[in-house]
């Protein structure tokens, strides 16, 4: 019965709209079934919860009040006075943190089956913009409640973009709205927030997301090699990969809805630009191994500064993520890459370890 | 049809209903509390920003002085003996007690430990180290108005 | 030409100004250069600590309070000449006009700062040490007991033996040392007693330099310990309000007839500890049984008055409590927090009318307060069912998401068979 119903609203719209990209989709994409499959999911789930970070976020817009003067106030407001404030509350900060976590592990699977090869490396640039994108989202955000660690995170956040070399200062200046962190700040991070960067995620999302449906999942170089002997074994995306991928998505959701029960998103305290900073400032974890590391630079390495040194090798290393796919010429080739998945490992280690360290080693504020 | 298919169209169904319905419970409990978030609460606004005083203008009389809730502090409104009307925050700087107005000396005072402030919210006598934060106060009508400082 | 003549005078008069001054500090001091190099410790030390002393930035030297000759370098009988205005050490007793010779005198000083006080040598004769030295015992203080000599720094260096923290180690110096004071007839435990005191510990740990310390309540140049009837004179002056209550009660009349002195008696002087509810019962072990006998009218009022602060500051514990367990389960208690700083202000109010000894007018402080503490206790309740209610909430979720990942999970099997087929 309802099977011909949908019959009759296909048809309808067939009428009127081209729906062969929609049918290939359903009907004809595969994904290809082995022993990296699992991978393939990271993907869709980051977007599931950027999907919840739009949603719960378009939601907090109706009570949030941006302004150095009501934002505390009116975040302390959602919590305590609006019905399941608390709720959307915590599961936008939550998600922030998930959606952060999911995004690392796409980029570093895709990173390690080279799936950034030829034909695919627009996605991987898209992909690492998105990834900037995303972080800076997070930067962002964290500002809002206006409360105290998120004051002297940001003060020391944007203390680091100021030691790029040249344009230092004038970028922190463009940053704060100011000299220091003020209310200006507050109005400036607002609108990247919820105007700027979700217009231009909606543009560099879409051509990504167009990519991969145009492209296809890409498989690493050994499970191609041996396709080429015997065909690849592969599911139907719909509804097989599908369903799979609401199994993790609805997870995921109660994931979050314990999370924002059990350990609520802290609210802390006002921020008071003239108090001196509090003991133990650090910023979110996704930023700790940078935090760490300039930690450990001396303050003066030969004639430069370490801070600068710090940035410009964070500028280096991002450079080369973002560049894999043109130095990585083997992998251009169809080949495996031992050597760039050698790097690609070590890198996650230096973030783990550094992470950690963060959190664990003495004197660490 | 086969009794087997016949079977497996049956499980086909009982999965479907099963899932079908489950899902719509998860639909209902994600929907319940976005709708009650959307309605407005009791209480429309924080109320810290911008405190409107339960008091009109006229009721205050010159040379006096009450203590009123600004967010999370006291404060205090005074009307001077010339007829102004100024606000502080009512905590004292030396240990945090709430000061009052005195009508007979024409001053703020902190009963704790004699701590005295002139009407400019100045330190003027006792342990105090510094003045008491001031307030704005603006009029709506006759509705009286305090803002941050 | 005349303006231009006239401008040049000018200039050739300010630039010789310019030129002249004093001669540069110890340019040319026979006193520092001769004395830093002598053996005896008592006569090398003064040119070493100098350095330290305020008189110095001021601009004097050793010849503006001892006299002689600063430029006879070399020349014992030059530089520490009589003709010079030689004065030399002064004898103990002679020091409190030796120092005098400038801090008495109102125009010499108003030079240096037009706002500083110039009665103290007078104010020291009226006090116990001055008396005393008057009548020939050297054996007390004078100025350099306290101020230091050859080093002395302003009140407000943290260094100086005057700095408020300071003050009470110093006086110690003599006061609290057994043998020195062998003669008199005072005791010395006041400073052991003082730090064990409350006002010590808002001093030195808080930092309220306020607080009260020896020269507070006894003065300084005119140190003398209070007579009875002054005592609550010194203490009403920061507990003004408290004083002004114990007025209004039967105890000023009475204490007055008994010659005891007012807040001493029940507070102690030295080593007052911040007062406790149950200084209020009038039991064992309280100042009150020294007049009142068990069971008597007043100590029935007594436990009355206990009983009311008692209850007050229990329903604020119990709200504290409650709201605290709140806050560590995550709820917000910013409000709530809040709203009990009126109870909590309420408090302080009823324990300061204690001292009035009424309990209808302390009610009249603790009732409120009791209802509001009652409310924030209601409303901590409130969070904890709120949370309660959460993790019901949750509980119910978690069970239809888990019915939706059965059924996917089923379904998923379902849809991979059929594709196998």
């Amino acid at each position: 019965m309802s099977e011909m119903k949908a019959n009759r609203i296909v048809s309808w719209l067939e009428e009127r709209v081209d729906l062969g990209a929609a049918k290939h989709l359903i009907q004809e994409k595969v994904v290809p079934v082995h022993h990296h499959t699992i991978w393939y999911y990271f993907g869709g789930m980051t977007l599931f919860l950027f999907a919840t970070q739009v949603v719960t976020g378009i939601m907090l817009t109706l009570y949030y009040r941006p302004g150095a003067e009501e934002a505390y106030e009116s975040v302390q407001f959602i919590m305590t006075e609006v019905q399941f404030g608390w709720l959307i509350r915590s599961i936008h900060s939550w998600s922030a943190n998930l959606m952060v976590g999911t995004m690392m592990i796409h980029l570093f699977s895709v990173y390690l089956t080279q799936a950034y090869r030829k034909p695919r490396e627009l996605t991987w640039i898209t992909g690492m913009a998105l990834f900037g994108v995303v972080l800076t989202f997070g930067f962002s955000g964290y500002l809002l409640p206006w409360n105290v660690l998120s004051l002297f995170a940001t003060k020391v956040g944007t203390n680091v973009a100021g030691q790029v070399p040249l344009v230092g200062h004038a970028l922190v200046r463009f940053l704060r709205g100011g000299e220091d962190v003020t209310g200006a700040t507050l109005s400036r991070f607002y609108g990247l927030h919820i105007a700027i960067l979700p217009a231009v995620t909606t543009l560099i999302l879409g051509f990504h997301l167009f990519m991969v449906q145009q492209q296809g999942m890409s498989s690493p170089p050994d499970v191609e090699k041996a396709a080429a002997k015997h065909p690849m074994k592969t599911m139907p995306f719909f509804p097989n990969f599908l369903l799979r991928d609401l199994f993790g998505w609805f997870a995921a959701v109660g994931v979050l809805a314990a999370l924002a029960a059990i350990y609520p998103w802290e609210l802390g305290k006002k921020a008071d630009p003239f108090a001196p900073a509090p003991a133990g400032i650090r910023p979110e974890w996704y930023f700790m191994y940078m935090f760490q590391t300039l930690k450990y630079i001396p303050a003066k390495v030969g004639p430069i500064d370490g801070e600068v040194l710090g940035v410009l090798a964070f500028g280096v290393g991002g450079l080369f993520l973002l560049l894999v796919p043109f130095l990585d010429k083997k992998s251009a080739r169809g080949e495996a890459s031992p050597l760039f998945r050698w790097i690609g490992v070590g890198i996650i280690v230096y973030m783990v370890v550094f992470t950690a360290l963060g959190y664990l080693a003495p004197g660490g504020k | 049809m086969g009794v087997v298919e016949e079977r497996v169209d049956a499980g086909r169904r009982l999965i479907n209903m099963f899932l079908g319905t489950s899902l719509g419970a998860m639909v209902i409990s994600i929907f319940y509390p976005v709708v009650k978030y959307l309605i407005p609460p009791k209480l429309a606004e924080p109320t810290t920003f911008n405190v409107t005083l339960p008091w009109k203008v006229g009721e205050v009389k010159a040379n006096s002085g009450r203590i009123f809730r600004f967010g999370s502090r006291p404060g205090l409104l005074v009307k001077t003996p010339g007829g102004e009307l100024r606000a502080f925050s009512a905590i004292c700087t030396h240990l945090d007690c709430t000061v009052q107005y005195r009508e007979d000396k024409q001053e703020i005072y902190c009963a704790c430990h004699n701590g005295k402030y002139d009407l400019a919210g100045k330190n003027v006598s006792g342990p105090p180290p510094r003045p008491l934060e001031p307030l704005e106060v603006k009029l709506r009508g006759d509705q009286i108005v305090v803002m941050k400082g | 030409m005349k303006i231009a003549l006239r401008v040049a005078v000018f200039g050739i008069v300010v630039g010789a100004a310019g030129m002249c001054h004093a001669p540069s500090a110890w340019a040319v001091n026979a006193c520092i250069d001769c004395h830093k190099n002598l053996k005896e410790e008592n006569l090398r030390l003064p040119a070493v600590k100098i350095n330290d002393d305020y008189h110095v930035v001021r601009g004097l030297k050793c010849q503006d309070c001892h006299g002689g000759d600063p430029e006879a370098a070399d020349k014992k009988e030059k530089s520490h000449s009589k003709d010079k205005g030689f004065r030399g050490k002064p004898k103990r007793l002679d020091i409190p006009a030796f120092c005098g010779r400038c801090h008495s005198d109102p125009s010499y000083m108003r030079k240096f700062n037009p706002s500083i006080r110039t009665d103290q040598v007078k104010e020291y004769y009226t006090s116990g040490h001055g008396k005393r030295l008057r009548e020939g015992d050297q054996k007390v203080a004078v100025c350099i007991s306290c101020h230091d000599v050859h080093a002395i720094r302003a009140i407000k260096d943290q260094a100086a033996w005057t700095y408020p923290v300071k003050v009470a180690e110093t006086c110690g110096h003599c006061h609290a040392d057994p043998k020195y004071m062998k003669e008199r007839k005072i005791p010395t435990d006041q400073l052991k007693k003082y730090k064990v005191s409350y006002h010590y510990e808002v001093l030195t740990k808080k930092g309220d330099l306020s607080a009260p310390t020896c020269n507070s309540c006894h003065g300084n140049h005119g140190a003398t310990p209070p007579g009875v009837d002054s005592v609550e004179n010194v203490c009403s002056h920061c507990h003004a309000a408290t004083a002004e209550l114990f007025d209004k009660s039967a105890h000023k009349e009475a204490f007055s007839d008994l010659g005891q002195p007012a807040c001493v008696t029940c507070h102690g002087n030295h080593d007052v500890m911040k007062p406790t509810d149950d200084l209020l019962a009038g039991g064992k072990g309280t100042p009150c049984e020294t007049c009142h006998e068990e069971g008597s009218a007043e100590l029935k009022k007594a436990v009355e008055v206990r009983a009311l602060i008692g209850g007050l500051s229990r329903g604020i514990e119990e709200a504290d409590a409650i709201l605290t367990r709140a806050e560590e389960a995550g709820m917000e208690v910013g409000l709530p927090k809040f709203e009990l700083i009126e109870a909590k202000d309420n408090l302080i109010k009823a324990r300061a009318e204690s001292h009035t000894l009424k309990a209808k007018k302390i009610k009249v402080l603790t009732d409120p307060g009791v209802v509001i503490a009652q409310k924030t206790v209601k409303k901590g309740h409130q969070l904890m069912a709120e949370l309660q209610f959460r993790r019901k909430g949750l509980a119910a979720s978690l069970l239809v998401i888990g019915a939706v990942l059965v059924g996917l999970f089923l379904k998923i099997r379902e849809v991979d068979r059929r594709g196998r087929s």
